[in-house]
């Protein structure tokens, strides 16, 4: 009976979770007479997705801007671990004068909402010359506070035996990181690429800033100059075009969780 | 087995080494010197510094002042990696993510391979592939040696309490170091796995051939295992000498007590009239060198506390409250009037039963044994016989 219960309330959140996703694809087959058409049906009386698609394809370039997502994506999650995971470490196992007070800033950075700097990040970016490169996209964001503070607190969690195991061994402090650290911090460190790719593919505020060429779109700013080129009121196309950007979140989300899942246990140490 | 220098000298000499962690003082004024081959159990009750003074030795924690020496060269500024010493930890510290292999193969890949010859794609190079071939021939010698061949491609999660112990005990071993440095490496085994497991760490040592500074604060451990003991209490080391000498002839109250299960019986005493180390009114022992009225402590053994059915001279009366049977021996535990601590004494089980129902039994002690200490610890001497003798005689 609760199971039933259970499964009943699980099935109505994914409902409501689910059904614009179901929805956007159902408007990204039907042609534009039948957007607008009064009732709501999912199943298109006549099948416009190739129109549609083809049109996503084609009047913007599509490829262009998901490559160049991902390729911001992978850098600034690639870069974000190799600064957090060093700093997260030294924050948490290392001794040395004025620690508390760095990571004292690292907890107020955590504060600090995007929004709040970037203007003075658009003024620097200007004055390197960066604005309208895929550099400016990726630069800001390759320092994460939350990065740091979320690893240190998991390195935390790892016992010092096995840094100076490692220390006795002949690891330098680099070695420790990334033999010792990351590899048992592997379920953290995924945890954190799928908040952060999620987070970055997303984006579209400050790509909107700091990029106005289409060929330099990420994902949500291509969505934007579709619209903008199709005069916003070519649903079906737009519908096809945001099926295709959400499609690579969706397997990438898949595909980490499993990693997540299979996140190392500490069981090396003690019983 | 490695190539050492023979240099005149301790091969390892900790010298006068100081530790404070904030305003506590962990260590002070240590000063020990291990010769080569030789296996020393660092022991004392936890928080005495014993730890702390192990990873000074390793290079992995820094000392406030003081030196080690390691065949005379100063390495205390030398980081641990290139000690050459191995180190095996309580929580055997193996590395979560790798098999058994790859834990014992780690130290010998991070010492002989460069950072340029670790990188994943370099292991193609058929100079790094010899390298990698020949650690991989000495692992697995070292775990025929230690009897972990099956373990080889298991992680640390697979495997049982004393398995991970001999591997934690292989990584060390395999890296021929120049000493073992061992942190209550059994504490975490159950008993019997326990002593099983000391013998064969003595085994290791003596065919290794190397320097183990082997912290415990199991004294049997340290009784049974070590070429010498070194007792540390509050920072120090109180007294450094062979099991036996540690047993018989401790220089310290502290030691006496630390070392000896059951505990040393301690009596408090005074010196009377006549110059005997009396209780109330029962002398005990005499030719001690402490002038008349001084307070003392008698330090007995169990197995020097002997009990008669009847009094006599140099007796003090007792009670027998119980009577622990151990199968070889019993333990009979009395009080005696003016002792605060029950009395402890060992015997042959059969001896034990004739003491059974007695109320009241007569506690001796066996003179040549006894031990005198002063109220600050410190052993005081007594007179040989002959001295006494003439003394008596005058």
């Amino acid at each position: 009976m609760t199971r039933l219960l259970r499964l009943l309330v699980l099935s109505l959140g994914a409902a409501v979770v689910l059904f614009p996703f179901l929805f956007m694809l159902s408007t990204s087959f039907k042609p534009q007479a039948e957007v607008f058409s009064a009732g709501l049906s999912l199943i298109p009386s006549h099948f416009a997705g190739w129109e549609n698609y083809a049109k996503a394809f084609t009047r913007i370039p599509m490829a262009r801007i998901l490559l160049n997502g991902v390729v911001v994506c992978l850098a600034i999650v690639g870069f974000q671990l190799v600064f957090a995971l060093p700093a997260a470490y030294a924050l948490a196992k290392l001794r040395f004068p004025g620690r508390d007070l760095l990571f004292g800033l690292v907890l107020l950075g955590l504060l600090v909402p995007i929004h709040a700097i970037s203007i003075p990040l658009y003024a620097a970016a200007r004055a390197l010359g960066l604005l309208n490169t895929l550099a400016v996209l990726i630069v800001p964001f390759t320092l994460s506070v939350f990065a740091i503070f979320l690893f240190r607190q998991f390195i935390k969690a790892i016992p010092d035996d096995l840094i100076l195991a490692a220390r006795s061994d002949g690891l330098s402090e680099a070695a420790i990181v990334w033999r010792i650290i990351l590899p048992n911090a592997w379920s953290a460190a995924s945890a954190f690429a799928i908040f952060s790719v999620v987070a970055h593919w997303n984006d579209l505020y400050w790509p909107l800033i700091a990029i106005s060429k289409t060929q330099l779109a990420t994902p949500p700013l291509g969505l934007l100059f579709f619209r903008a080129a199709e005069a916003g009121d070519d649903y079906g196309a737009l519908m096809a075009a945001t099926v295709i950007i959400t499609a690579p979140l969706i397997l990438f989300f898949l595909f980490a969780q499993r990693l997540f899942i299979e996140g190392m246990t500490m069981t090396g140490l003690k019983g | 087995m490695t190539g050492l220098p023979s240099v005149s000298g301790p091969a390892l000499h900790l010298r006068d080494i100081g530790k404070a962690f904030g305003q506590t003082r962990v260590l002070e004024g240590i000063d020990l010197a291990v010769g080569q081959g030789e296996f020393i159990a660092l022991v004392g009750p936890s928080g005495c510094g014993k730890s702390t003074l192990l990873r000074i030795a390793a290079g992995l924690e820094p000392p406030d002042r003081g030196e080690v020496l390691l065949h005379g060269r100063d390495v205390t500024a030398v980081r641990a990696a290139d000690r050459d010493m191995a180190m095996v930890f309580q929580s055997y510290a193996l590395y979560p993510h790798l098999t058994t292999r790859q834990n014992m193969g780690l130290p010998l890949v991070m010492r002989r391979l460069s950072a340029l010859e670790r990188l994943p794609l370099a292991t193609l190079r058929p100079g790094v592939r010899a390298k990698l071939a020949a650690i991989r021939s000495e692992v697995e010698s070292a775990a025929a040696m230690l009897k972990i061949t099956p373990l080889l491609d298991r992680k640390p999660a697979q495997m049982s309490g004393g398995q991970r112990q001999r591997v934690a005990l292989g990584r060390a071993l395999v890296r021929h170091p120049q000493a073992f440095l061992m942190d209550e490496p059994l504490s975490n085994l159950d008993a019997a796995l326990r002593v099983h497991m000391r013998s064969e760490i003595v085994d290791l040592h003596r065919r290794a051939g190397v320097i183990t500074l082997y912290v415990t604060h199991d004294q049997e451990e340290a009784l049974g295992m070590a070429d010498r003991i070194a007792v540390m209490l509050g920072g120090r080391i109180l007294q450094v000498a062979s099991p036996d000498e540690i047993y018989r002839n401790p220089s310290h109250v502290e030691v006496a007590s630390f070392i000896g299960s059951p505990r040393i019986n301690l009596l408090p005493a005074v010196i009377d009239a006549d110059g005997h180390a009396s209780i109330g009114p029962h002398p005990l022992a005499d030719r001690i060198a402490a002038p008349v009225g001084a307070n003392l402590r008698l330090g007995i053994r169990p197995e020097h506390l002997h009990l008669a059915p009847d009094a006599g001279p140099w007796r003090l009366p007792a009670t027998v409250d119980r009577i622990e049977f151990l199968g070889a021996e019993a333990l009979v535990h009395c009080r005696a009037p003016g002792v605060p601590d029950p009395l402890i004494a060992r015997m042959a089980p059969p001896a034990a039963e004739r003491l059974r129902g007695l109320g009241t039994v007569f506690a001796q002690a066996d003179d040549r044994a006894l031990l005198v200490f002063d109220l600050q610890g410190q052993r005081v001497a007594r007179h040989p016989l002959a001295a006494a003798a003439l003394a008596h005689a005058g």
